[in-house]
């Protein structure tokens, strides 16, 4: 007897969904010789996917570059950021006259990654950013690895030295398809000019649907200078890549069961609800079940902060309501989560008395770190939408009064530990005074994109997020720097909205240079320094856990009046505009003189507290249970009132 | 832990051994052997895997190889369903006195001598991996002076093949 095991994806997955037919041909795609034909549509801000928009080009003769740049043109591409070099300069021939798509110089490859992160995450678009072998495509590893964790959908376009020399270590030569094969969903390298159209929408493919994120399309520059025949649209030959977006109803009504059996439910809301724009209808799953909210710091925005039900974020800098609730709950409705380390704390104590049902689109999250007890593989707007119908059968409805007792448990903690800061005796600023006073006076349609770090984590906390894709930042790879440049990318997208970058002093270093494409190119960003002259992170764990050795976390930004540099004059070098500001009083006209500038990028730089800390916080390694609001001190949970 | 033998369908484009053998390493998965080659089809090459896990990793190992691209089919193949063959190639140390006793293993094993030398014989044997350690522990004593050992290659018992439905569509 045979017994063979099929492993793809879910167990539950139907033999149909197995081999679903996944040769595609892209749709009928309009492309026009560069710079000759107006703009076709890209793809709508509703639909990640890379819809080739309309019409067949007839065959004709051209040079590889010409053909990339054709292909770009074709499937929608609007802006690409980036830098020329030597073995993409071809590229870069044709790009000068293309009216349909914009390129940005960047200062620095990094720059270039994260802008086009920026501009995926606000857009939903694929984000566009190229450069040349070498050091060129190195510089574009950060950005990638980031986009990787963070599941954003983006192409990076390399140049390679020519084929016949790939593998002598040529002069800026390096091996980025080796080297990007980790931190890719896909990747190619192209020497055969006539395979360009098709590597490109491939890339655009595969970036777009199913768990977004980065792909990269290395080109030799040999096939860039050939003559080829470019024909559009071209056909996709993805047989192994078959995402699955609809959930199995055997699963919906499983899961359907324990939502309707469970006393003390959460929503585990992770940052896959704002990838598949689900937040509306996870707004209607709210309202007709009740059922209290977490979002992670991937996913804030994606339910309301000002939603009576939603506790906040889980994890380590989680609100105490957040964690508690997951600590002690009965079922965690897990949607587009992944049970990182930074939410579960100690995995073995995590949620110890909940069962599980774990929704991703990816089959390789669920049961990754906890196991499910329910897995659905699917989209989560699609998995939200059949448990809506599922809980609404009139003999399978969902009784909101059963978590009645549950909702006043959490409403409880919520209201006895809100989040909060202690000013400081000494009147300097405290950091989260100015955040929050970011967010209420710019509102909550403007775009908040963060470093990493304490600031990171305040603007996750004091900010209040009242809509999807207002909030980005680098959650997985935690990349410092990310702000500046992925804010810039965000305004791109977006240039109708106010765009803060929230920094910090560390952070701010490690990008700045792209305030000089900012300026440049009328991107006019807003970027808050929240200085402390410190690695602040780094230093509050020194503080807890280091006896106050701070080993190498002074910057000299600020404290002592030294300061090197000096945001004001570097703001003003580069032709923005800059303020300062280290007194409570002051904040709110700072921050209203910022918003009046909408010409050139103002920084700012908040001189604030060196000291403070992020709180709640559960110090690494030990369980959710441990929680502590200030330092030392943890809330007692089993008090009888 | 326990050993898995997975055969992998894969696209037959260049770097996918790499794509596959840098999966198992960063993810920590002891690969215990390897072995590639073409199948039926032009376009697809075969995989075979035995990794030493437990089941959750192994669930976790085929996941990960499923969302590689190129990755047309991950199936397990269980030990008993399944004929599952290495081949092993011997230089074991003989002279006069040895030779027949080795000869005669030889023959007991079903393996075949491919050279002789006067002071060496090669012995070429094919089988599972309990008759090939078996094998190898007898002719240890006699001195074993070099050793090649191809990796696992499996296939399932019965008339259905695992490369059927997966290639339908492509």
């Amino acid at each position: 007897m045979q017994k063979v095991r099929d492993h793809r994806g879910s167990a539950h997955r139907t033999e149909e969904a197995l081999n679903r037919k996944a040769v595609t041909t892209v749709t009928e795609g309009k492309a026009p010789r560069p710079g000759s034909t107006p703009k076709p549509s890209g793809p709508t801000s509703h639909s990640p996917a890379a819809k080739v928009p309309v019409a067949r080009v007839p065959a004709v003769q051209v040079t590889g570059a010409q053909s990339l740049v054709m292909s770009l043109e074709a499937l929608g591409v609007d802006t690409v950021f980036g830098i020329p070099g030597g073995a993409i300069l071809p590229a870069y021939d044709p790009l000068l006259d293309s009216t349909t798509v914009r390129h940005i110089l960047v200062r620095h490859e990094q720059g270039a990654g994260h802008a086009a992160e920026g501009y995926a995450s606000v857009s939903g678009k694929v984000g566009v950013c190229m450069a040349t072998s070498g050091p060129g495509a190195t510089n574009l590893v950060t950005p990638i690895a980031d986009a990787y964790m963070d599941s954003v959908p983006i192409v990076a376009i390399t140049g390679q030295v020519t084929s016949r020399s790939i593998g002598t270590d040529a002069f800026q030569e390096a091996d980025i398809r080796g080297i990007t094969m980790p931190i890719t969903k896909h990747n190619y390298l192209i020497t055969d000019p006539s395979a360009i159209p098709r590597a490109i929408a491939e890339a655009f493919h595969i970036a777009a649907t199913g768990r977004p994120g980065p792909v990269l399309v290395d080109i030799s520059k040999d096939a860039l200078q050939a003559e080829t025949t470019f024909v559009w649209p071209p056909k996709l030959d993805l047989p192994g890549y078959r995402p699955v977006a609809k959930p199995h109803g055997k699963q919906i009504r499983e899961a359907a069961r324990l939502i309707r059996e469970a006393r003390r439910p959460v929503l585990y809301v992770g940052g896959g609800v704002i990838r598949a724009r689900a937040s509306e209808v996870l707004a209607q799953f709210v309202e007709l079940t009740q059922i209290p909210v977490v979002t992670t710091l991937m996913a804030r925005g994606a339910v309301p902060d000002s939603h009576p039900l939603h506790l906040g974020m889980p994890g380590m800098h989680g609100s105490v309501a957040a964690v508690t609730a997951l600590q002690k709950s009965d079922l965690l409705i897990t949607l587009g989560a992944r049970f990182d380390d930074r939410v579960t704390g100690q995995l073995s104590t995590f949620a110890p008395g909940a069962k599980v049902i774990h929704a991703d689109i990816d089959p390789a999250e669920i049961s990754k770190n906890r196991v499910a007890d329910v897995p659905i593989v699917g989209d989560c707007k699609e998995v939200i939408s059949d448990l809506i119908a599922a809980l609404s059968g009139e003999n399978e409805a969902v009784r909101p009064a059963a978590y009645e007792d549950w909702r006043v448990q959490v409403a409880q903690w919520k209201a006895t530990f809100p989040l909060g800061y202690t000013p400081h005796d000494d009147e300097t600023l405290s950091p989260q005074y100015v955040i929050e006073r970011i967010g209420a006076i710019s509102g909550p349609e403007s775009v908040f994109v963060a470093g990493v770090g304490q600031h990171q984590m305040w603007a996750a906390q004091f900010v209040r997020y009242e809509r999807p894709n207002s909030w980005i930042n680098s959650g997985g790879l935690g990349t410092m720097g990310f702000a500046v440049p992925a804010a810039m990318g965000a305004k791109v997208a977006q240039p109708a909205r106010t765009v803060w970058a929230i920094d910090g002093d560390g952070c701010f270093q490690m990008t700045n240079q792209e305030l000089a494409t900012c300026v440049i190119n009328k991107i006019p960003i807003k970027v808050a320094i929240i200085n402390n002259s410190s690695l602040g992170m780094v230093r509050q764990w020194q503080t807890l856990f280091y006896n106050e050795r701070y080993s190498n976390t002074d910057l000299h930004t600020s404290h002592q009046q030294v300061r090197v540099p000096d945001f004001v004059k570097l703001a003003e070098a580069y032709g923005c505009v800059g303020l300062r500001c280290d007194s409570a009083a002051d904040v709110d006209a700072t921050i209203k003189a910022a918003m009046e500038v909408n010409d050139v990028p103002v920084v700012l730089d908040f001189v604030v507290h060196r000291d403070a800390m992020v709180w709640p916080m559960v110090p690494s390694g030990v369980s959710n249970d441990q929680i502590q609001i200030a330092r030392g001190l943890t809330p007692v949970w089993d008090r009888e009132d | 832990m326990s050993k898995h033998t997975l055969s992998v369908l894969v696209e037959n484009k260049p770097g996918v051994l790499t794509r596959i053998a840098g999966l198992f390493s960063r993810r920590g998965f002891n690969i215990d052997s390897l072995a590639v080659g073409p199948t039926e089809h032009p376009e697809v090459s075969r995989m075979t895997v035995v990794v030493d896990v437990e089941d959750l990793p192994l669930e976790q190992v085929t996941k990960q190889l499923n969302k590689l691209v190129e990755v047309l089919k991950v199936v397990e193949l269980e030990r008993t369903a399944s004929v599952q063959r290495a081949i092993l190639m011997v230089k074991v140390r003989a002279d006069m006195q040895t030779r027949s006793h080795i000869l005669e293993t030889t023959q007991l094993f079903r393996a075949k001598v491919v050279d002789v030398a006067p002071d060496a014989v090669t012995i070429e044997a094919t089988g599972d991996s309990d008759k090939l350690e078996a094998l190898l522990r007898i002719l240890e004593p006699f001195g074993i002076k070099e050793l090649v050992h191809s990796g696992m290659v499996a296939i399932g018992r019965g008339g259905r093949s695992i490369i059927d439905r997966s290639l339908r569509s492509a």
